[in-house]
C-alpha cells in the first residue's frame, strides 16, 4: 500500500510537478512566507517520481489568482494546478506562460525606464520557452534571474 | 512599406525596403540639405526635440533637417530648464509635447525611454538615443553613407573597430549591415568585445563575423573601417587605457596597408582614435558621414509625417 506522506485536503489547491527545490519560491510568490497564514499549507520537497525529482505544495482553502499562476509558470513551467473540492479533484490544468507578461516581473536592468518611477507596468515578451528567455518590451534586454525579480 | 505615422525606436522597427526608401529619398534631399534648393515640404509642421542628454550632431542635424524643409522646431537641450527639474515624469512631459507638436525626437539617459514615450504619445516618436540602448537614425545615416560611397553594401567587408561592448551605435549597425548582406569583422581590445547577444543575433541572420583583437589582421581587405571611441572611464588603470588606445589608433602607417578605396567612418566625437593627419586623406569619410545626418533625417521626417508617400 502506498504511504501518504501528507494527508489529503478537503478544499483548496494542490500545485504538483513543481521543479525540484522551487517550492519555497512558490510560497514566496503566494505571499505565504510573510503574513501569518490562517490555513494549513503543506510543502513536500524533493519527491522522487517517475519523471525525476519534484516538489508539491498543498494549500487549504485557497485558489490561485491568474497573476500567481503566471508567476509560477515563470519559475516552474511544468507545474500543474489541481483544484480540490470535498477531497475530489474538480479541475486540473498545467500552468501556461502567456506570450506577453505585464506587471508580474520587473526588469533586471536598473537603467531601464520601467524602474524609474514612470507610470508604466513592466512588460516582457517570451523570446524562447526552452530555455526560457524573456525580453523587456521597453529596453529590449534579456531578463536575468527571473525568480528574484518577481513582483 | 508605409512609414507614415510610425514610431522609430529601434532599427528593427524597419524592414530593408523601408530603409531603402528612406535612403533613396535622402539622396534627393542632399541639394536641399546643402541649401542649394529650397523646400516647403514640412511648412506649418512643428518638431519637438526633447534632449535630456547632451548632443551636438544629432540635435543640430534634426533641427537643420526640419528647418530646411520649411518646418519649425520647439524643445530643450537642458532638462534643468524644463519642468523635468520639478520632478515631472517623462510620461507627462511626452503628453504635453504631444499636444504641441507633430513629431517628437527624444534623447534620454535611460534605456527604453523612447518605447515608453511612443506608448504615451499620439504623434510619432523618433528615438535619438536612449542610454546604452538604440540610436536608429545614426544607423540609417551610417548605412546611407556606405551605400552612397560604395554603391551597394551587399558583399562588402565592413570592420567595426574599438569599444564594441559599450558603443551604442555598433550593435544595431552590425545587425542592420547583416540585413544588407555585408561581411563583418569585429575588432576590439580584450574586455571590450562585441556582446555575445549581438554576435548570436547576426549569426542567426546568416552572418559569420570574423572576430579579432588586431586591426592588422584585416586592414588589407576591408572596404569600410568603422571606428568607435574607446572610453577612458571603462578602464580602472590609466596606463592600461593609454596602451589600449594607442594600439587602436588609425593613422597614416596603418592606412598604408589598406586598399586605396578603403574609407574610414566614425560616429564622432573622436578623441585620439583617428589621428588628425587622416582627415586630409581620401580615406576620411567621417565628416561627410556627419553631414549625411541631415538628408537622412529630412527623408525620415518627411516620410513619417506623410508629406511624401
Amino acid at each position: 500500500m502506498k504511504e501518504l506522506k501528507v494527508s489529503p485536503i478537503k478544499h483548496g489547491t494542490v500545485i504538483d510537478h513543481i521543479r525540484c527545490g522551487m517550492a519555497l519560491k512558490v510560497l514566496k510568490i503566494l505571499g505565504l512566507t510573510e503574513e501569518p497564514p490562517t490555513d494549513t499549507t503543506s510543502v513536500i520537497l524533493h519527491v522522487q517520481g517517475s519523471k525525476g525529482c519534484k516538489d508539491i505544495v498543498k494549500l487549504e482553502n485557497k485558489e490561485l489568482k491568474k497573476k500567481e499562476v503566471n508567476q509560477i509558470a515563470l519559475i516552474s513551467p511544468e507545474a500543474t494546478i489541481n483544484i480540490i473540492r470535498d477531497f475530489e479533484v474538480v479541475k486540473k490544468y498545467r500552468v501556461k506562460l502567456p506570450d506577453t507578461l505585464v506587471g508580474i516581473v520587473k526588469c533586471s536592468n536598473p537603467n531601464c525606464i520601467t524602474n524609474l518611477g514612470e507610470p508604466v507596468e513592466p512588460k516582457f515578451y517570451v523570446e524562447s520557452r526552452n530555455p526560457l528567455v524573456l525580453k523587456c518590451f521597453y529596453c529590449n534586454r534579456k531578463l536575468e534571474d527571473i525568480s528574484s525579480n518577481l513582483l | 512599406m508605409k512609414l507614415k505615422g510610425m514610431d522609430l525606436v529601434s532599427i528593427r522597427d524597419l524592414t530593408v525596403p523601408q530603409m531603402n526608401r528612406i535612403m533613396d529619398l535622402a539622396r534627393e534631399m542632399v541639394p536641399i540639405a546643402k541649401g542649394k534648393k529650397k523646400s516647403k515640404l514640412l511648412d506649418g509642421r512643428i518638431l519637438a526635440t526633447l534632449f535630456y542628454e547632451p548632443s551636438t550632431r544629432t540635435k543640430l542635424s534634426f533641427e537643420s533637417a526640419m528647418m530646411r524643409l520649411g518646418g519649425r522646431v520647439i524643445g530643450f537641450s537642458d532638462p534643468k530648464s524644463s519642468s523635468v527639474a520639478k520632478g515631472e515624469t517623462l510620461a507627462d512631459t511626452i503628453r504635453m509635447a504631444d499636444s504641441y507638436s507633430d513629431l517628437i525626437v527624444l534623447r534620454y539617459r535611460h534605456e527604453g525611454a523612447a518605447r515608453l514615450a511612443a506608448d504615451f504619445s499620439e504623434v510619432p516618436v523618433i528615438n535619438a538615443g536612449d542610454g546604452a540602448g538604440q540610436h536608429p537614425t545614426q544607423t540609417l545615416l551610417d548605412l546611407f553613407t556606405m551605400r552612397e560611397e560604395m554603391g551597394s553594401i551587399k558583399g562588402k567587408h565592413i570592420a567595426l573597430l574599438g569599444d564594441l561592448k559599450y558603443g551604442r551605435t555598433v550593435h544595431s549597425l552590425a545587425e542592420a549591415l547583416t540585413m544588407f548582406g555585408a561581411e563583418l569583422s569585429f575588432i576590439s581590445p580584450e574586455g571590450l568585445e562585441m556582446p555575445a547577444e549581438t554576435i548570436e543575433n547576426v549569426k542567426k541572420m546568416g552572418a559569420e563575423p570574423y572576430i579579432t583583437t588586431s586591426v592588422e589582421d584585416v586592414i588589407g581587405d576591408v572596404d569600410i573601417l568603422y571606428v568607435t571611441r574607446i572610453q577612458k572611464e571603462r578602464f580602472a588603470d590609466l596606463a592600461e587605457y593609454k596602451k589600449v588606445a594607442g594600439s587602436f589608433q588609425v593613422n597614416i602607417e596603418l592606412l598604408d596597408k589598406a586598399k586605396k578605396s578603403m574609407r574610414v567612418m566614425h560616429p564622432l566625437p573622436r578623441v585620439s582614435e583617428i589621428s588628425p593627419e587622416v582627415d586630409s586623406t581620401p580615406h576620411a569619410l567621417y565628416f561627410k558621414q556627419a553631414f549625411n545626418g541631415v538628408p537622412v533625417r529630412m527623408a525620415l521626417m518627411a516620410l513619417i509625417m506623410g508629406a511624401i508617400e
